[in-house]
């Protein structure tokens, strides 16, 4: 288990540092600069040369690299060019909430595709199943910003429950407060779940079947336990092992797709500034 | 072969699938020669206006006949999976042969490189080329296309890997052939099926995160139409015409779940050892 987490986590390690590389390269080969873009058009040479010289830019880019890492080395992540902001306070105010819909979302994940997995294969071919793997065929086939909308359409337009989107913000200093912050994230959790869940539940059914047709779970039935204690008792411990290790995977993609289902609910967005859309 | 078809024509998933996928693609195919009007051509006087005989599923916020977007939209999502798919299965299958091939450090070095790729989702890509290159169809082909190679060469790894330990390659490498030769002649057919299955449900993904990157305003670009543009424009005429977000959600998920039954139909009809347990 030791040198097996060390492998892993110096690929990790790795990874980041080559992507780092990656970025930093890709930006240093593209024309044009951070100055010519906050000046715009009609900036003098002049004005460029002073801004460059003020954000560092007009030393060599291994120097640059160099010392950005070795500010992150020591805890600093430096200032974003763009909005004059330390990153790590940019990154940190949007992570405030993409990590709870993220965690939202994984929770209810979990609990929707154990629920249905766990209820098809007691049901084993028979109506119960089908449908549940009929409805799961199907979630998979929506695209989740799709299924966030038709959430917004039913619960937001039509039922007026919930507002259309938004964030009223943690603190209630801001209007907001826990209650409210968890109500706004409510319907983009259930949006990014469904479709993660659906994966999920073929993933728990498959794997409850599978341990049911295991040796000790007859010896179980053979002790005498009915159908509903083996389930639960033996066959679902030993059926979850699978499940999480695909659960765990699926969290990478569900923090992904945060960042499309926040745009559609208007949440603060991690990844995506929107002056890049009309580059 | 028709052993194949008589057992391709009994299974429900691969005849819905290729059904769905048929339907799809007719749709880009009849648009390539007609659409009820041009799909960019635009009618403020009629806008939102509802469905009618004249627009079969009505118009949108700027008057734009929503069948013509519909359709010509299939072609955007058929041409952004096929070149997607195509640059994924290109890159993918050489580097995973190859890695099957040579084994040893450039086994080693090929799956690290995948795996790197594998860190960063066709969104992520998508965002990081779009801040660079700025946003547009190429683009988000590309990055979907990136994230393919990966997916594609680990398949081709595994399943080449197991190929390579079957007695025929060894009767083949005896007789002298190289491993150049024995990949194209044995490896690469015996893993064809393996190849197919994965290239369905990659398409398949590809249609949805074209769709996303589009819903963004990250990916088609206007006039040019598009499933996931139509959605993004529909989410702001929600209140006044909610309908105009149902049709283009449709089409995608018509794609989408044809693709993948017919993914599952072929995994079960070309490799039943690829099967999934029922």
């Amino acid at each position: 288990m030791g040198p097996f987490l060390l492998r892993r986590l110096l690929t990790f390690a790795a990874t980041l540092a080559v992507a780092s590389v990656l970025v930093f390269a890709v930006l240093e080969l593209l024309p044009g600069s951070a100055a010519e873009v906050i000046l715009g058009d009609t900036a003098t040479p002049e004005s460029l040369a002073a801004l460059n010289t003020r954000l560092g830019l007009d030393r060599p880019p291994l120097v640059r690299y160099g010392a950005w890492v070795g500010g992150l080395l020591q805890g600093r992540t430096g200032n974003s060019i763009s909005y004059d902001t330390p990153t790590a306070e940019l990154i940190g105010e949007r992570l405030r909430v993409t990590l709870p819909l993220a965690a939202l979302a994984m929770a209810m994940t979990v609990l929707l595709a154990l629920g249905l997995g766990v209820y098809a294969a007691s049901r084993h071919h028979r109506l119960g199943d089908v449908a549940v793997m009929t409805a799961s065929q199907v979630g998979i086939a929506v695209p989740n910003f799709w299924f966030a909308i038709l959430l917004i359409l039913l619960f937001a337009v039509k039922l007026q429950w919930v507002g259309a989107g938004g964030f009223p913000g943690w603190s209630e200093d801001d209007g907001g407060g826990l209650w409210e912050g968890l109500k706004a994230l409510l319907l983009p959790a259930l949006a990014l779940a469904a479709v993660q869940a659906a994966i999920l539940a073929r993933v728990t059914r498959s794997a409850v079947l599978e341990v049911m047709r295991e040796d000790f779970v007859r010896t179980a039935r053979a002790k005498g336990l009915s159908r509903r204690q083996a389930l639960w008792r033996h066959v679902l411990r030993n059926a979850t092992i699978p499940v999480l290790t695909v659960a765990g995977l699926q969290f990478a993609s569900l923090v992904t797709n945060t960042v499309v289902i926040e745009n559609v609910f208007v949440l603060p967005d991690a990844l995506v500034d929107p002056r890049l859309r009309h580059g | 072969m028709n052993g194949f078809g008589a057992r391709a024509r009994s299974h429900p998933s691969f005849v819905l699938g290729a059904l769905l996928s048929g339907l799809v693609v007719a749709t880009a195919l009849v648009s390539l020669v007609w659409a009820p009007y041009p799909p960019a051509e635009i009618d403020i006087p009629g806008k939102l206006k509802g469905p009618s005989a004249a627009h079969w599923l009505g118009t949108d916020s700027l008057g734009r006949d929503i069948v013509a977007q519909l359709l010509v939209g299939a072609q955007n999502s058929i041409v952004v999976g096929v070149i997607a798919v195509g640059i994924g299965l290109a890159a993918g299958v050489a580097l995973g042969c190859l890695a099957s091939a040579r084994r040893g450090w450039v086994e080693e070095l090929v799956m690290r490189a995948a795996d790197f790729t594998f860190a960063f989702p066709a969104l992520l890509s998508a965002i990081m080329l779009t801040a660079i290159y700025g946003p547009g169809l190429v683009i988000s082909i590309v990055a979907i296309g990136i994230f393919n190679v990966p997916v594609f060469a680990r398949v081709t790894r595994g399943a080449a890997n197991a190929v390579w330990a079957r007695e025929f390659v060894l009767a083949a490498r005896s007789a002298g052939k190289g491993g150049w030769r024995i990949t194209v002649d044995h490896v690469l057919p015996n893993i064809a099926s393996a190849l197919i299955v994965q290239a369905t449900i990659a398409f398949a993904t590809a249609i949805l995160a074209e769709a996303a990157l589009s819903y963004l305003g990250l990916g088609t670009q206007p006039p040019r139409p598009s499933w996931g543009r139509m959605l993004n424009e529909a989410q702001t005429q929600l209140f006044q015409a909610p309908l105009l977000a149902v049709y283009p959600g449709v089409a995608i998920m018509i794609s989408v779940l044809g693709l993948n039954l017919l993914g599952d139909g072929l995994r079960d009809l070309l490799d039943p050892k690829l099967a999934r347990r029922r």
